[in-house]
């Protein structure tokens, strides 16, 4: 495999500019949008806080949904790093296992089961444990049958899981209908109007879930030569496996909660901190955080401009799914298969 | 053993091997979904005793049971037939191409590009008839069928590429699809909802004159390829050295799949699952004989469409709940099914 980033001091260096790269887009993203704001402003929104009208929104919308997209792309890529390391194979990620159709059925069920007296909170958490359930679903189906766990397994058994959440999702809506108008807030992939309240109920989990991720770095690398290999080198892969999955649940359910289904983030940025420092994890772990956050808070920044003479937003889960096909394809292609 | 019986005419020339258990098994599965059609049109809110539905096929039964069951209760009959037969044969089509059990037309992109086409269409097109609306989702389905089968096609088209690029693309035309559900008003992403889970609702005898044609035309079709879908069954090497021309015939039967898929879709939306179910069923009850398998497929595909239906018009009364909510419903388990029996079995 050729790595770009070769040296140590040029893996480090190139770490550092991503992490300019990303301060600068989140600034960016704090300034830029139907309104647009100068640094100065933006400062002193925090410095001395006015109760102004560009005040409130750079503290109770931009600054918040800067912050979950940063979140969101991070624990993205990093749970796609884990998922590609765990199936060996790179075209693991997140969204086709399903967490997503989980999350939905679960929020949609909660709904009409107890009433839409909860607050998004509530309905956060129902989110989480949704997604959860259906990873280790899938996980567990997909490991079964004849084999063990092949890729092809794993995508189709996501694929029905999904469909099964699918459809109780549509079984309830289509049953009430106002669950519709609820539940629509979780069915698109979106940062829009986050608040920081929900960005610091779902944080700590998602931190945990990283440094969880840093810790485990050894272990992957172990784990990517094959079990056999890995449990001669004296690592107990059960141990290993559990771990990882435990922490995937944690950054994809989390994420799901907090910005619905975003889709292909974690398969775009682990690829691309592959081709710059190859298959070493404790470098593919800090630079999946980096870049992932940094690039969906691009993403979110696009998305927000593309379509603004028309007043419209494109979710942002939607154009990471358009960037994900175009870039998935040729990795397919490339790929032989008999 | 006496399971086959050979029938040679001399004149004109032709020499039949009939395996006469699937032959029975195939009668019965049609009587069997004779009788599900006369009782599904009886159930409903209004119920109706079978005595009572025959004698309105006859055209001896009081008026306003003729109008519910010929004009009401049968094209939504009639239609849900066409629908499960045509994703039946579409499946067990792909199935053998594939030489994958897991193989279905929701796999290549067929029913996710018709459901993005017909979402946009309902957004978009303000002044334009809903009569169009299951030509344009045809017309969604073929396109991306055909976009994930280039884009797959590489010196031939490898099976597992075609699957990644199906669920690829498909997941692609899924985001555009919530795109479109979000710039509309809210009303109209329920009806795009309704649509894109598979219903058989308000059919009428045009949609039945719609999907007629289409349906008619392409299972025949598929008939005059049963011999080489046989072929196919035992692998690229000895279909070709038994004189298969494997690559147009593949695209053949690719294009014979989709239009099959794509017309079904375009009628009833993203009734999904039936492709897989039907001709599973189907081999384990007739072999794998394509002569026996596609017939017994598309009468069990029909029979699953019918009773979903039922059951989405009946259970949950007063709402009348869309048919692919319950094909969905039975179908996931069934594959999970699937994907477990294969560690033993094969």
């Amino acid at each position: 495999m050729n790595v770009i980033l070769s040296s140590r001091l040029q893996k480090t260096t190139v770490l550092i500019v991503g992490l300019v790269v990303l301060a600068v887009v989140m600034v960016a993203s704090i300034l830029f949008g139907i309104n647009r704001y100068s640094l100065t402003t933006a400062v002193e929104a925090y410095t001395q806080f006015s109760g102004s009208e560009e005040h409130l929104i750079i503290t109770t919308s931009r600054m918040p949904r800067t912050l979950t997209a940063v979140a969101v792309g991070s624990s993205l890529a990093v749970a796609g790093v884990l998922l590609q390391a765990l199936t060996r194979n790179p075209l693991a990620s997140p969204s086709l296992i399903g967490v997503n159709a989980g999350a939905a059925a679960a929020i949609v069920t909660t709904i009409v089961v107890f009433g839409s007296q909860f607050p998004v909170s509530q309905m956060m958490w129902a989110g989480f444990i949704g997604a959860g359930v259906t990873a280790l679903l899938v996980y567990g189906l997909a490991s079964a049958g004849r084999g063990g766990m092949t890729p092809i397994k794993l995508t189709l058994s996501g694929a029905a899981v999904a469909a099964f959440a699918s459809s109780v999702t549509s079984l309830f809506m289509l049953l009430q209908e106002k669950t519709m108008t609820e539940a629509f807030y979780w069915l698109v992939g979106s940062v829009e109007g986050r608040q920081l309240d929900h960005f610091v109920m779902i944080i700590p989990y998602l931190l945990v879930g990283w440094l969880g991720a840093m810790l485990l770095t050894g272990s992957l690398n172990l784990m990517v030569l094959g079990d056999d290999v890995a449990t001669g080198l004296g690592q107990k892969i059960i141990l290993v496996k559990a771990t990882a999955i435990l922490i995937v649940v944690l950054l994809a359910g989390g994420s799901v909660a907090l910005a619905g289904p975003i889709a292909f983030v974690g398969i775009i940025i682990p690829h691309l901190c592959r081709f710059l420092v190859g298959l070493d994890h404790r470098w593919l772990i800090p630079y999946s955080i980096v870049f992932g956050g940094a690039f969906l808070v691009c993403a979110d920044l696009l998305s927000r401009l593309v379509l603004m003479p028309l007043r419209l937003e494109v979710p942002v889960g939607v154009a990471t799914a358009m960037i994900g096909v175009a870039f998935i394809i040729p990795l397919v292609r490339r790929r032989a298969y008999a | 053993m006496h399971r086959h019986v050979v029938i040679r005419t001399k004149k004109p020339a032709l020499s039949f091997h009939v395996n006469k258990r699937a032959l029975g098994i195939n009668f019965i599965l049609f009587l069997l979904l004779s009788v599900v059609i006369v009782l599904s049109i009886g159930l409903g809110s209004l119920h109706i005793p079978v005595w009572e539905v025959i004698k309105a096929f006859v055209g001896a039964g009081s008026e306003q049971n003729e109008l519910i069951v010929l004009d009401w209760r049968l094209p939504r009959v009639v239609v849900s037939v066409m629908v499960g037969a045509s994703l039946a044969v579409s499946g067990a089509i792909l199935q053998s191409l594939v030489r994958n059990p897991l193989a279905s037309p929701d796999l290549i992109g067929t029913t996710a590009g018709a459901t993005a086409a017909a979402v946009a269409f309902i957004t978009f097109a303000k002044d334009v008839s809903v009569q169009w609306m299951p030509l344009v989702a045809l017309i969604g389905g073929l396109l991306t069928a055909t976009l994930t089968y280039l884009t797959a096609w590489k010196e031939g088209v490898s099976p597992f590429r075609l699957a990644l690029v199906g669920v690829c693309i498909s997941a692609g035309m899924g985001a555009l699809t919530i795109f479109f559900m979000v710039i509309t008003q809210t009303h109209k992403a329920s009806n795009a909802l309704g649509w894109m889970t598979g219903t058989v609702y308000g059919m009428s005898w045009v949609n039945v004159m719609t999907l007629l044609p289409w349906t008619v035309l392409f299972l025949v079709a598929t008939i005059f390829q049963i011999r080489y879908l046989n072929a196919q069954e035992l692998g690229d090497d000895i279909a070709r050295g038994i004189g298969v021309a494997i690559d147009k015939k593949r695209l053949l039967l690719i294009a014979i799949s989709v239009a099959l898929a794509g017309a079904a879709v375009g009628v009833a939306g993203g009734i999904s699952f039936i492709g897989l179910m039907a001709p599973h069923i189907a081999r384990r009850l007739v072999g794998s004989a394509y002569g026996y398998l596609l017939p017994a497929s598309a009468v069990l595909g029909g029979m699953l469409v019918v009773l979903a239906d039922l059951i989405g018009r009946t259970v949950f009364l007063p709402h009348d709940l869309p048919a692919g909510i319950f094909t969905a419903a039975i179908g996931a388990p069934f594959f999970v099914y699937l994907l477990y029996k294969t560690r033993n079995h094969q």
